[in-house]
Parts: C-alpha cells; sequence; structure tokens
C-alpha cells in the first residue's frame, strides 16, 4: 500500500501541508514525496524514540505529524515516547507502520507487528486504521486528517482480488453476503479471503465484512440481526489475541447482551512451529487462510 | 546568593514540608537556573522552557511563583488531591509547562521538536532544556544530541543540572560517563560550564556567542543551601519534619 500512501501524502501536502518523519526507512516507495515536501520531509536517522518526540515537539509548535517506520519500529522501540509525549498530550501526530501483522514474512519477528493495534488503542486518544484495501487510503488518510488527535496507520499489502470493486470506505463494510456464518476480518487479510470466497456457492460461504477502524465503532446492525438470527461469529485477524479485534467485539457483544451461536477466534498464534516464512506462511501456521476458517465454521455447526 | 533565590528557597521548603513531597535536593540544585531563566532572561511570549528531570517540579512552580504565573493558592496544594501542582509538570498546569515529563530521557527530543517547529514556522523565540547529568545515561539524549546538532538548532540551549549524584549513588559510581564535556561536544555542540548557583555565571554562559547548539552544564550542589541536605543522596526521598525545617530556614536565611 505504499505506493498508494505516498500519492495520497502527495495530494494531501498540496492542500494541507505537514511534517513527515521517517526512521531512515522508505527507500525506493519516498522519493517522491520527499521531493514534493522538501525540508518538511526529515529523515530523522535510526532513532526511534527520539523521532517521536521530535514530532511530538512539532506538534506542539501547530503542525500536522506523520512518522514512518517499519511497524513494530514505530510502535514497539518508542512506546513510552508515545505513551507520555504524544497521547498524553492528545497531539495531532499519526505513526505509520509498513507490514502489520507478519506482513515482512522472513525478516522474521523482530520485524512483525503483532500486537501493534492492542497495544496501541489501550492509550489515552489513540485511534487505529488498519484499511483492508489500498485505495481505502484515500479516505482514511482524511479521516485522520479531520480528528487532530494520536492515530495509528498500519499499512499492508493490498490482496483485493482482480476486478473486485469494494463498496466506499467505511469503517465496517460488508464485502461478500453468504448463509454460512459471519466472517470478520481485520485489515487486507479481507482481501485475500474475499478471494477465496467469492468463489463459493452462496449457500456453503459466509458474510464477509471487513472491520478498519479500531477501537470496534458501534456493531453494525446487520451484523446484530444475522447474529440473534443464529448465524455464528468468528473473527480472523493477523494479531495476537489478548487486546485483539476479536477480544473487543466479545466485550461489546457482552455489552450490549447479544450471544451468538458460536464464537471463533483465529489469530496470529506467533511462531508455532518454530519456523519462519512468508507472510502466507505464518498465515497458514495461525490457520488464517479460507480452508481452516470454513473447517471451524462447519466444526460450529456440526456442534449445533 | 541573592534575595530572590533565598525567598524562593524559603517557599520551596515550605511547599515540600506542608505537601511532605521529597525531590527536594534536586530542587535545590537546578531552582537557580529556572529562577534566572524566568526572571532574567526567557522572552516569556516566545522562549519555551522544558523541564526534562521533571522530579524537581517544585523548583519549577517556585520559579513560576515568582514571576507571578503560579499564585500562594497553587502553591499550597502542591501535591494535594484536586492539584494541579503533582510532583511531575502535567502540561497545561501552567501557560509555561508546555509538556508533562517525569520519565528522564523526553525532554530533550521534545525540546529539538519545538526548537525545529520553530525554525521551520519561522517563529522566533529559543527553547531552553533543563536535564539532569544522570540522565546521559538514557540513549534518547544521545539521540536527541545527535538530532539537534546534524539540525544546527541553534535556537535551543541544553542545561545540565550536574550535581553529580544520581538515584541509588553517585553518577560515577553508577555508570560513569567520564567526561560528559568532551562526550558532549564530540557531537558537534559547543559545551560551556559554570557555577550553576550563581546568576552572573549562568548569565555570562547563555551571553556566550556561539556557533553551533548549546550545551551549559551547569556545576551544582544537591541540596544547595541546606547543611544537611548538601550532596546527600538521601535527599532525593526525604522530606522535611518541623525541626528539619527550620533548621534549614536558618540555613538559608544565613547564606
Amino acid at each position: 500500500m505504499r505506493k498508494e500512501f505516498t500519492i495520497q501524502m502527495c495530494a494531501l501536502f498540496e492542500k494541507s501541508p505537514f511534517i513527515f518523519l521517517t526512521g531512515d526507512l522508505g527507500f525506493n516507495a519516498f522519493e517522491t514525496l520527499r521531493d514534493v515536501m522538501k525540508n518538511k520531509f526529515i529523515n530523522t536517522g535510526i532513532a526511534e524514540q527520539n523521532m517521536i518526540s521530535v514530532g511530538a515537539g512539532l506538534c506542539s509548535r501547530g503542525f500536522r505529524v506523520f512518522v514512518y517506520s517499519i511497524a513494530p519500529f514505530c510502535y514497539a522501540r518508542p512506546f513510552e515516547q508515545i505513551r507520555n509525549d504524544v497521547c498524553h498530550h492528545a497531539l495531532p501526530l499519526t505513526l505509520v507502520g509498513n507490514g502489520g501483522g507478519y506482513g515482512y514474512g522472513v525478516q522474521g519477528p523482530s520485524h512483525h507487528a503483532l500486537e501493534d493495534y492492542g497495544v496501541l488503542t489501550t492509550l489515552q486518544n489513540m485511534k487505529a486504521y488498519i484499511p483492508a484495501f489500498a485505495k481505502d487510503l484515500n479516505v482514511i488518510v482524511q479521516h485522520i486528517i479531520d480528528r487532530p488527535l494520536p492515530s495509528y496507520l498500519r499499512l499492508g499489502r493490498c490482496e483485493i482480488p482482480a476486478n473486485f470493486q469494494p463498496p466506499e470506505y467505511a469503517p465496517w463494510r460488508q464485502l461478500l453476503k453468504g448463509d454460512a456464518g459471519i466472517v470478520i476480518c481485520v485489515g487486507p487479510l479481507a482481501g485475500s479471503l474475499l478471494g477465496d470466497f467469492i468463489k463459493m456457492k452462496p449457500l456453503e460461504r459466509p458474510d464477509l465484512w471487513a472491520l478498519c477502524e479500531l477501537p470496534i465503532p458501534d456493531i453494525p446492525k446487520q451484523i446484530i440481526e444475522d447474529i440473534a438470527i443464529g448465524k455464528r461469529l468468528l473473527v480472523a485477524e493477523e494479531h495476537v489475541s489478548r487486546g485483539s479485534a476479536g477480544e473487543m467485539l466479545a466485550y461489546m457483544c457482552m455489552k450490549i447482551g447479544l450471544t451468538p451461536a458460536a464464537f471463533f477466534h483465529h489469530h496470529a498464534q506467533g511462531y508455532p512451529s518454530g519456523l519462519y516464512g512468508s507472510q502466507n506462511f505464518h498465515r497458514a501456521e495461525s490457520r488464517l487462510d479460507a480452508v481452516d476458517i470454513m473447517k471451524t465454521l462447519s466444526q460450529g455447526q456440526t456442534k449445533k | 546568593m541573592n534575595e530572590l533565590q533565598k525567598i524562593a528557597r524559603q517557599r520551596l521548603l515550605l511547599m515540600h514540608y506542608q505537601s511532605q513531597v521529597g525531590h527536594i535536593g534536586s530542587c535545590l540544585s537546578c531552582i537557580d537556573a529556572i529562577l534566572f531563566l524566568f526572571n532574567n532572561w526567557m522572552n516569556r511570549n516566545q522562549d519555551v522552557f522544558i523541564l526534562s528531570k521533571g522530579h524537581a517540579a517544585g523548583a519549577l512552580y517556585t520559579a513560576l511563583w515568582s514571576i507571578d504565573e503560579a499564585i500562594e493558592e497553587d502553591l499550597m496544594s502542591f501535591c494535594k488531591d484536586g492539584t494541579k501542582l503533582a510532583a511531575h509538570p502535567e502540561s497545561q498546569s501552567f501557560p509555561s509547562i508546555e509538556f508533562s515529563t517525569g520519565s528522564l530521557g523526553h525532554g530533550l527530543s521534545l525540546s529539538a521538536g519545538v526548537a525545529l517547529g520553530k525554525k521551520l514556522a519561522g517563529e522566533s523565540g529559543h527553547v531552553y532544556c533543563l536535564t539532569s547529568d544522570g540522565e546521559w545515561q538514557e540513549g534518547a539524549t544521545w539521540e536527541a544530541l545527535i538530532f539537534l546538532t546534524h539540525h544546527k538548532l541553534f535556537n535551543l540551549t541544553v542545561l545540565v543540572d550536574s550535581n553529580e549524584l544520581q538515584a541509588f549513588g553517585t553518577v560515577k559510581e553508577v555508570a560513569s560517563m567520564n567526561d560528559l564535556k568532551n562526550k558532549i561536544a564530540s557531537f558537534g555542540a559547543t559545551v560551556l560550564e559554570c557555577d550553576g548557583h550563581n546568576f552572573a555565571a549562568i548569565n555570562s554562559a547563555l551571553d556566550t556567542p556561539s556557533l553551533s547548539p548549546r550545551v551549559i552544564i551547569l556545576h551544582t550542589v544537591k541540596g544547595k543551601g541546606v547543611s544537611f541536605m548538601e550532596n546527600k543522596i538521601e535527599w532525593h526521598y526525604l522530606t522535611l519534619n518541623e525541626d528539619l525545617l527550620k533548621r534549614a530556614q536558618k540555613d538559608i536565611a544565613a547564606l
């Protein structure tokens, strides 16, 4: 999504200047943005803690600031700076983390972001955006600008199936209708599952929803109604269980007295085999693929 | 010591006594520099002060009281329930406190961001950041130093309260930085040294022209002015009882 992100950033800078800080990353991606932004594009070097606090200082002078790095480098290393200097002061700084989840594949665990939006959304004033598709960035970037508070943008790989026209961006979007339960998916994984589910007959496939903002906005009425008539619910996300969208959703269901016939959660399992590979390898190890998801939904049906 | 330094010390001691809060020694080592900045040096309409060693909040509140930004009632509420004067400074509690601090190693990067923001916006004014000496054990402080020298942030002055004591020992015992002055200078900053309790010396250091971002090492004494506190690590923590308060007040009066 970096290409689309760059396009949106260049367009935004023309109408609403901001400052872009990068922790020495963006080679072969941000050269155009650097040329457009000139002295407002700053490579702060390999010093993420400093980068976040410098960003907070810039925000205090009235600037909007975007801070970019590989996802774990921009939220895990400088967590205290995000907590104290940005979130506590409610400053309009956006963390842009590239390669959410297992996005950096065989680069290994140091480069994976499996707990990013969970820990970040525990912080005051923080909101996380996890675009499902590259074209979502157009709207999300504007949302970020319209909300002058801390935010986290988790970029991934756009996995939209060829020739699929997604519905207009919304925090919740139904991508596909089906009869075999409800699958709620966070971020780009939705594109991958969509590619598989779309080939199935409506009777055999689930409803597929993409969730792109956290903390979870109100649960859509359609999902509530579908749960109420007995549809089983499965949440799939490239994030560990603790602090996940699945946990948040379960909590929200409890709060409104909504009890699904069955609740399943496919989430990042870490590194169960101790082996490493591509993003798809790690997704498969965590059962974040259409085959395993359908197996789980079927098991639920058998029990019922 | 001049009258302002003595009056401020007396008020600081009373405030800490009434609230039964520690960090008195840390406040007494840097209060003179903060007083000088607010009373004699800074242009409050455009300059920014960031207390990176947030545990010396008492010194900052007392300095703000000395310029009537904080009032008597504010100091009376220090660290009591419902106060805006916490033991570490909270942003927005006073116009002169832009950032909450308390965790060491944040202030210099924040200051660099403010200074860069001023530079990019074409704003006048200067940024002053007060760190402790032990704080230079924090890696983020060095990240900030690299950044502010690389970006030639001449509108930023760093003051290091060098009392040579930290929370659980002397700086030399705990994690010696040996020649801090030359270490900082090697990153491209102009490093000056002065007596951190002497207004004239602080004035002279601040007034020294510099062709690179400036760091002033303030040679200070923890607990300065109170005989039983000076250079005593326990006064990082201890609170005053009535007898000790009287002794401390007497010491200050005799300065």
